[in-house]
């Protein structure tokens, strides 16, 4: 669940058409946009989830998966 | 500037444009010559507590057919504006990118408020949700030298980069600051103009506090009447001109079409007051000499007015011209677009330039519409409501910016 929705916002921010793959290994640095996007993306996954993600913590994700794991750990600890 | 035979002669060969009647040159001359007015009540926004409640706006602009997605979502309206409208100009121009040297191809836009509607967006934003969640495209999307840069971007332009910030001057500015890098062997090929994108509540209640704005807002397409003795202040309105300019021997080299010479180009200030022009017009007076100047005429076949539509404007400017034309003020054909256009600040004067050149091409004069009682103070021939069949050859564009910045162009039909 918590991966899906994180899916649907990059798909939507980057208006990406359904041909493209979004999986748990796909990192944001492999998707060939730039610093500013990325900052975008995660403030809209904030946004989604209603939480903030520390800046120390976005060096530590390597795909959108750990994104997914790190949300679920501090959703369901609340 | 001064005439001298060393200058390299600036020619004229692109023009494109986003405006209320659409995307295009042709689209854009047409309505003006039918005497179309764009104005109409503004829809982008709820205007209930605001004295003027109309504009030119552009309904429905959409960039995605010209432009990925992925680009324009990261653009300001008003870098849309001129990223559709430089291309435009560019397919105009018949210009093949990939033979241009890069280095020496170049862009000077002019804009008045650049980015604001991010500024405003993202301020709202700071304000309910706090600093952190302020985009990181802000700063991109709402500085003003943003159009330029991202116009470099989009067309590989490696040459001179600038972006003029004179109120309602911005693009002629822009037009002249591109010509003279052309004219100095700086660049073979600029892309030039302006865009604004200002209708915004923010925008149209400051101006509507300087009681600059016409409040006719039960009939919309009458409100912009630069001339009448019934105008009661200018319309807001929105969109990009870009012109090609281009060495006249690059143009010929690649066999292009040459619409006309920008032949000279003039720039003063009057030293007077934050917005109120000097009442004697001297300034406005000094641009248009030293454009005539530059060119060697000292007469015309059209003025492309700054025809806002102001008490103040339209009296002071046409007292400068006839202090600049004399007895051939009479005779010379002043026409202000805005009363169809309404005023779109920082890209104006690309479109003036625009239907200059376009009257130049054609032989056809546009109309000041709604000119139905003249001001007894106006009392020049404003080609009033109905376009108008001549040789036109030469035509001078006068630009006033709030601040006192004036600027004048003078295009003439290349020979």
């Amino acid at each position: 669940m918590y991966f899906e929705k994180i899916a649907d916002v990059v798909r939507s921010h980057l208006s990406l058409d359904e041909s493209i793959q979004i999986t748990p290994e796909t990192s944001l640095k492999d998707m060939k946009i730039d610093s500013l996007d990325v900052i975008e993306i995660i403030m809209k996954i904030e946004d989604c989830f209603e939480i903030e993600i520390p800046d120390e913590k976005l060096n530590e994700f390597r795909n959108l998966g750990d994104i997914a794991e790190y949300i679920k750990s501090v959703k369901e600890s609340l | 500037m001064s005439g001298s035979s060393e200058k390299r002669r600036v020619a004229v060969t692109g023009m494109g444009c986003v405006t209320p009647f659409g995307i295009g040159r042709h689209t854009f001359f047409d309505n003006l010559i039918a005497g179309n007015p764009a104005v109409s009540l503004i829809s982008s926004f709820d205007t209930s507590g605001f004295k003027t409640k109309i504009a030119a706006e552009i309904k429905n602009f959409d960039p995605d057919p010209y432009f990925p997605k992925s680009e324009t979502r990261r653009m300001n309206r008003f870098t849309q504006f001129a990223a559709v409208a430089a291309k435009d100009a560019i397919i105009d121009s018949g210009i093949d990118l990939e033979k241009l040297d890069k280095n020496r191809f170049g862009i000077v836009l002019g804009t008045g408020f650049g980015g604001i509607s991010t500024t405003l967006e993202q301020h709202k934003i700071l304000l309910e949700r706090g600093a952190n969640r302020v985009s990181p495209f802000c700063v991109p999307m709402m500085i003003p030298n943003m159009a330029a840069g991202t116009l470099s971007i989009l067309f590989g332009a490696k040459g001179a980069n600038e972006t003029v910030s004179t109120a309602c001057a911005s693009s002629s500015h822009a037009i002249a600051a591109a010509a003279r890098l052309i004219q100095a062997g700086e660049a073979d090929v600029m892309i030039c103009g302006g865009s604004e994108a200002p209708l915004n509540p923010l925008v149209l209640a400051a101006f509507s506090s300087m009681k600059a704005l016409s409040v006719r807002n039960n009939e919309p397409e009458k409100a912009s009447r630069p001339f009448d003795k019934n105008r009661d202040g200018f319309v807001m309105g929105e969109g990009s001109g870009i012109l090609i300019l281009e060495s006249f021997e690059h143009a010929v080299s690649r066999n292009a079409d040459i619409y006309a010479e920008l032949a000279g180009t003039g720039s003063s200030a009057d030293a007077f007051h934050i917005t109120s022009p000097d009442p004697d017009g001297l300034g406005a007076k000094n641009a248009m000499k030293s454009a005539l100047c530059e060119a060697g005429i000292s007469k015309v076949d059209l003025i492309m007015a700054h025809g806002t539509g102001t008490l103040a404007n339209d009296t002071t400017e046409t007292k400068a011209i006839k202090a600049v034309f004399g007895e051939n003020a009479y005779k010379t054909p002043v026409v202000s677009i805005k009363s169809m256009l309404g005023h779109t600040l920082g890209s104006a004067a690309a479109f003036e330039a625009i239907a200059a050149v376009s009257s130049i091409i054609s032989g056809v004069i546009p109309p000041t519409i709604n000119l139905e009682n003249p001001d007894t103070e106006c009392d020049l021939d404003y080609v009033p409501n109905f376009a108008r069949k001549a040789g036109t050859k030469i035509v001078l564009t006068n630009s006033f910016g709030f601040g006192g910045q004036n600027s004048a162009l003078v295009f003439k039909a290349a020979k």
